[in-house]
């Protein structure tokens, strides 16, 4: 297979306007991965699947990843006066780095048998933007797990037939693969939750949805 | 109650319009029915026998298992692993060694390997087994033909029973190699377990394949055609037998399959007989590749000892690990921050995926085809539901 480079070259030249970025893995297994904007996704998708040389049929894994905010102190020499004096100090400057929800996926070709390519998307935030397109339209097997990534991380996919909860019960309102997931106040110590437990307990169950409960759901503001 | 199928606007052409006709029976098939292979629901909608629309609801075994993954170290989730398709915990072993090993990029001594792969063609003779069995029993063969598959699979239980102290938790191998070594005495009991199976093999198969009722409940049920089963994501023996030669022992040559002499078999008209006969061919291959590994497998180490399983701390990364199991892909992808807990951990199911496309399998056939269909995928909800 040709090298990511080569790829993000020829996908680039495919679909204008798109922007590709390749994130280096580290790690002994040597699997960077391309990382594509959500405005131009489908289209880049597309094309690694139609591509001759590419024809990435198989998308084999999905997944959900929950980046936090980040905070990195780092030390900065800074000249001041201090008595009228000009001195150079220490100071610490504090940098912050938005989080952010991701999925990854792991496109394999069964027809030239060669892979993977890993594609990431990202979203623009951990709270309202968390909006990503849909890849079911071009992979069916995209459908069950982005239907978990919705439930367990809250990663609304546009262009999903189906955007249900999958795991956990359609009442459920939290996400709990997120890093800041706090489990209920009944989790496991508890099974028939009372008093003040039960009250506690309460914030973590939605109304039961009215008709069907997929329109709510999605609608919901919980993120 | 109405059952509650959702309909967005947006939807993508599926294989039936959803536009109803005539009066619809909805019906909640399962959680509690012994042909759902465990807590499994099926929401169908019903024109008399006829599936007009079914939709799988699962998550009763639900546990968080990624999460918990997440929060326990490395070495810790490995017997965590036999919990997922808890019938076949030696492959779930090793895919999740085999991510880690590629995580941390570490060697694995031969003899270890040759030991994996015997320990992982038991585990797709016993699952394939079980499974012709369980599939038998769903169709109405109640009870004898499940006897005889697992009169077969106490004898690979009893093997992993001596190696590993459990018959069906096995917590067998390590990244780096394996847990213990097995001696010569167990290779000889493995040798006669492998000698006798075709004998058995040869019964079961005249059993099924000449039974004018199976013939009838199998061909032409089910079918699936090449196009949607690759976009669909499925794998294994489901998807080999839409005559898609995709075999990772083949393909990825992970462990020391490259060294072995098997051949892949393929079907042709995608449906569950196909499925069915499938796995039957497959146990001949796994046969063959028990008989070379028996007669190659190297004296040595089972370990490598610059391991540290302990207190292991792979570098900051991630990797996406992937095997050949007896349901399929079955893959782990991880994402290491440097610490000792992984930060993702993430079970790529092959069950769960390759319920995908469960619906477009079962419209137009009959209730009682669901079963069948349901039993030729083969499914383990541990592993669905994780």
């Amino acid at each position: 297979m040709e090298s990511l480079e080569r790829i993000k070259a020829r996908a680039e030249e495919a679909v204008p306007g798109a922007t590709i970025k390749i994130i280096p893995n580290a790690s002994p297994a040597n699997q960077p991965s391309l990382l594509i904007d959500s405005d131009h996704t489908l289209a880049v998708v597309q094309f690694l699947r139609n591509d001759a040389a590419l024809r990435l049929d198989f998308c084999s894994n999905v997944t959900g990843v929950d980046w936090l905010d980040r905070t990195v102190t780092t030390k900065v020499k800074v000249k001041t006066l201090i008595d009228g004096e000009e001195k150079e100090i220490e100071q610490p400057q504090v940098e912050n780095f938005p989080g952010y929800l991701e999925t990854v996926y792991h496109l394999y070709s069964i027809a030239l048998k060669h892979g993977p390519v890993v594609i990431r998307l990202r979203t623009a935030d951990r709270a309202d933007g968390v909006h990503l397109p849909s890849l079911t339209p071009v992979y069916r097997s995209a459908e069950f797990q982005e239907r978990e990534i919705f439930d367990l991380y809250g990663i609304r996919f546009h262009g999903h037939p189906d955007l249900r909860r999958i795991l956990m019960w359609d009442e459920f309102v939290d996400h709990p693969m997120r890093k800041d997931y706090r489990e209920p106040d009944d989790y496991e110590y508890e099974p028939t939750p009372h008093d003040e437990v039960l009250e506690r307990a309460k914030e973590h169950y939605a109304a039961r949805p009215q008709l069907d409960g997929a329109e709510n759901l999605a609608a919901d503001e919980h993120g | 109650m109405s059952v509650g199928f959702h309909e967005l606007a947006e939807a993508p052409p599926r294989a039936m319009s959803s536009r109803l006709e005539g009066e619809l029976l909805e019906v909640s098939l399962g959680p509690q029915h012994p042909s759902t292979h465990g807590v499994f629901r099926m929401n169908v909608a019903l024109d008399g026998e006829i599936v007009r629309k079914l939709k799988p609801v699962f998550g009763y075994l639900h546990r968080n298992h990624e999460q918990i993954g997440e929060n326990t170290s490395y070495l810790g989730s490995m017997p965590y692993t036999d919990r997922l398709d808890y019938f076949c915990s030696m492959t779930n072993n090793w895919a999740y060694a085999l991510s880690v090993e590629k995580l941390a990029g570490i060697e694995v001594p031969e003899r270890a390997e040759y030991l994996r792969v015997i320990l992982a063609e038991l585990t797709r003779l016993q699952n394939h087994t079980s499974l012709l069995g369980f599939l038998l029993s769903d169709m109405g063969a109640w009870g004898t033909p499940l006897m005889y598959a697992f009169r077969e699979r106490e004898k690979i239980l009893d093997l992993f029973e001596s190696l590993s102290g459990s018959r069906m938790m096995c917590d067998y191998m390590r990244f780096g190699g394996c847990r213990v070594d097995a001696g010569a005495d167990w290779m000889e009991r493995a040798e006669k377990v492998a000698d006798g199976f075709p004998r058995f093999l040869d019964e079961f198969e005249k059993l099924i394949t000449s039974n004018e009722i199976l013939l009838a409940r199998t061909q032409e049920v089910g079918r699936i055609s090449a196009e949607l089963a690759v976009n669909a994501g499925l794998t294994g023996p489901i998807l080999r037998a839409c005559g898609v030669n995709y075999d990772l022992r083949k393909v990825d040559g992970y462990g020391i399959y490259p060294r072995f002499k098997f051949r892949v078999p393929l079907g042709d008209h995608g449906d569950c007989y196909d499925r069915l006969m499938m796995r039957a061919l497959e146990m001949r291959e796994s046969l063959g590749i028990l008989q070379q590994a028996f007669a190659q497998i190297p004296a040595g180490p089972v370990m490598n000892p610059k391991v540290k399983i302990r207190a292991f701390k792979p570098p900051a990364g991630e990797a996406y690990g992937r095997i050949e199991g007896p349901k399929g892909e079955l893959g782990f992808y991880l994402i290491s921050d440097g610490s000792a807990n992984p930060y993702r951990y993430r079970v790529r199911p092959p069950s769960f995926i390759n319920l995908t496309v469960l619906e477009d399998m079962c419209l137009g056939h009959t209730v009682a085809d669901v079963m069948v269909i349901l039993g030729s995928i083969d499914i383990v909800m541990g592993e669905v539901d994780r």
